[in-house]
């Protein structure tokens, strides 16, 4: 393999390169730089005390985090058995994984869209739950903080398998194998072999998810109660942005929000670094 | 393999799949027998089914002008990522260098932050340049998150083409862009062309940032879509659905096409 950039290759590179630095590198130091700045161009901190110092702005970030975690923490939970279970393949693998991939592809707009009426007080929904007596009148599922959580677990866990499933069938099925034939039960043998293995898998799942779902905007809007309870940090930035057109004010708060999800990010990232080593260990020879 | 038995476990697989399908097409069939209903106030079915909805969404929007600008913004979008992206997945993929993780690094960084972050920013860098509120800007904002994810896609496609195939058109007199022409654009066709039908559904769906820079003329159905949806009451909910319906079927449509190539663990982020 060649080793280091000549003339030619760093030509190659340039497209690329340029077009990262300046329609994602550049807007992001752009931002930063208005946040530190007020409409005149002078440096200010008047921004971030705009956010932190205003109840109604600053508890975005816990509203945001109280939907954002159980969200995320219910699609891996749920999706690492799904994806153990079908790590070999099994019937019906096409039609299951298709229809994983189609809430996905349409997108949280859609899916909005057709929950509000699915689970809406007239909804086949709440006709099924009624009809079976599981509950004696209708559940409110919409316009409130059930609707978002619901609409980021419909989005989420497929995400979370297909990516989870992507990682466990590319583990060595000889390990599981050696590990039954020394005698270890069925769960001695996904807590000791399987689970370690794909503990970075998990990580980065995790990490992938908690940023989608913390990021949350559209059903937020959609499905829940922008002007109060399901408030998310988005709407807030998006309001300073295009309604209020405080680009200074916007910028502080997309900054607050890209800090928070680089902490998430980075936390999982170390955890995980310093999980995989174990595993090494155990495992992968 | 061993024979699969019906094991609790599995049981338990298919009834929670069960649950999860049931409540996918339930959540799709409502938007569409919703879209064609009139009085469906209560009941399990709408008692008269009508298509006056999609008159009123012809006459409510330019349905025509909506669905030029989706597919102009998309097959756009693909044909500059691929250009910009093909060179530097060659670069990565054929050499090593000093700061090739950090660059790999940065690449992966529009993919991973989520539009709705750098979305703000990058929305008023274009409005600055007066870019935005243009279906040229809608294009620019949509190619932030292609052009890395085209490069990850390519990479393993570039090296699985041995560079002794290129060594051996070298020595045989061929040129730099012969090389190109016949031996590499060739070999990866199949990376290229999953690239391309990948990411022609993942634009057509992004909603956050086209949202973000489009004005009244550059807006892509989905934007259309989640603006009627939130204006609810200025409209009938039932035109809302038509709109949806019409969305739907545009993405299920690129969906299948690309499902005929790919493979579904492809369409989400894949860990290396």
């Amino acid at each position: 393999m060649p080793r280091g950039l000549g003339g030619g290759r760093l030509l190659l590179l340039f497209p690329a390169l340029a077009f990262v630095l300046l329609l994602f590198v550049y807007p992001f130091l752009y931002g930063l730089f208005l946040s530190f700045t007020n409409a005149a161009g002078s440096p200010t901190l008047a921004n971030y005390a705009r956010f932190f110092l205003d109840p109604w702005e600053s508890r975005t970030i816990w509203v945001t985090l109280w939907i954002s975690v159980p969200a995320t923490l219910v699609n891996v939970a749920l999706a690492v058995p799904f994806a153990v279970f079908m790590r070999h393949g099994m019937r019906g693998e096409k039609i299951v994984t298709f229809f994983l991939i189609v809430p996905l592809t349409l997108g949280t707009v859609l899916v909005s869209e057709g929950m509000l009426t699915y689970l809406g007080p007239n909804g086949w929904l709440n006709q099924l739950l009624q009809a079976i007596h599981m509950v004696g009148k209708p559940v409110r599922f919409t316009h409130n903080y059930t609707g978002v959580l619901l609409s980021l677990v419909i989005q989420g866990f497929p995400f979370a398998f297909l990516m989870i499933l992507g990682y466990v069938s590319g583990i060595n099925p000889d390990l599981e194998k050696a590990s039954q034939m020394l005698g270890a039960s069925w769960l001695q043998t996904f807590t000791r072999v399987l689970f370690p293995l794909m503990v970075p898998g998990i990580a980065i799942c995790f990490c992938l998810n908690f940023v989608m779902a913390f990021s949350v905007f559209p059903s937020a809007m959609l499905l829940g109660e922008p002007s109060g309870p399901t408030r998310v940090i988005a709407i807030a930035a998006w309001q300073w942005a295009f309604e209020k057109f405080d680009f200074n004010v916007a910028s502080a708060i997309s900054m607050v929000m890209a800090v928070i999800e680089l902490i998430v990010i980075s936390a999982v990232l170390v955890w995980r670094n310093r999980m995989y080593r174990g595993a090494s260990m155990v495992g992968k020879g | 393999m061993t024979q699969r038995k019906l094991t609790p476990g599995s049981v338990l697989f298919v009834l929670a799949m069960v649950v999860y399908v049931g409540n996918v097409l339930g959540i799709l069939f409502t938007v569409i027998l919703n879209s064609a209903s009139k009085g469906w106030y209560s009941g399990v079915l709408p008692r008269h089914l009508t298509g006056e909805w999609y008159a009123y969404v012809a006459t409510d929007h330019n349905i025509a002008n909506l669905l030029f600008v989706t597919f102009l913004v998309a097959i756009v979008v693909v044909a500059v990522a691929i250009l910009i992206a093909f060179p530097a997945a060659y670069v990565l993929s054929r050499s090593e260098f000093r700061g090739k993780g950090a660059l790999l690094s940065l690449f992966l960084l529009p993919m991973i932050v989520p539009p709705m972050t750098y979305g703000i920013p990058l929305a008023m860098v274009l409005y600055k340049f007066h870019l935005a509120a243009r279906v040229v800007g809608v294009i620019l904002a949509n190619l932030v998150p292609i052009v890395p994810f085209v490069i990850l896609i390519l990479m393993p496609f570039i090296e699985q083409v041995g560079a002794n195939l290129e060594s051996a058109a070298q020595m045989l007199g061929a040129r730099r862009w012969t090389i190109f022409r016949r031996v590499l654009v060739p070999l990866t066709l199949p990376g290229i062309l999953t690239a391309g039908i990948l990411s022609i559904v993942k634009t057509i769906s992004m909603f956050e940032l086209t949202y973000l820079v489009a004005g009244a003329r550059s807006q892509t159905i989905v934007v259309a879509l989640y603006a009627d949806a939130y204006a609810a009451g200025a409209r009938p909910p039932q035109a809302v659905d038509a709109l949806a319906v019409i969305y739907f079927l545009t993405t299920m449509v690129c969906l299948i096409v690309a499902l005929r190539f790919v493979s579904p663990t492809q369409m989400v982020f894949k860990i290396k």
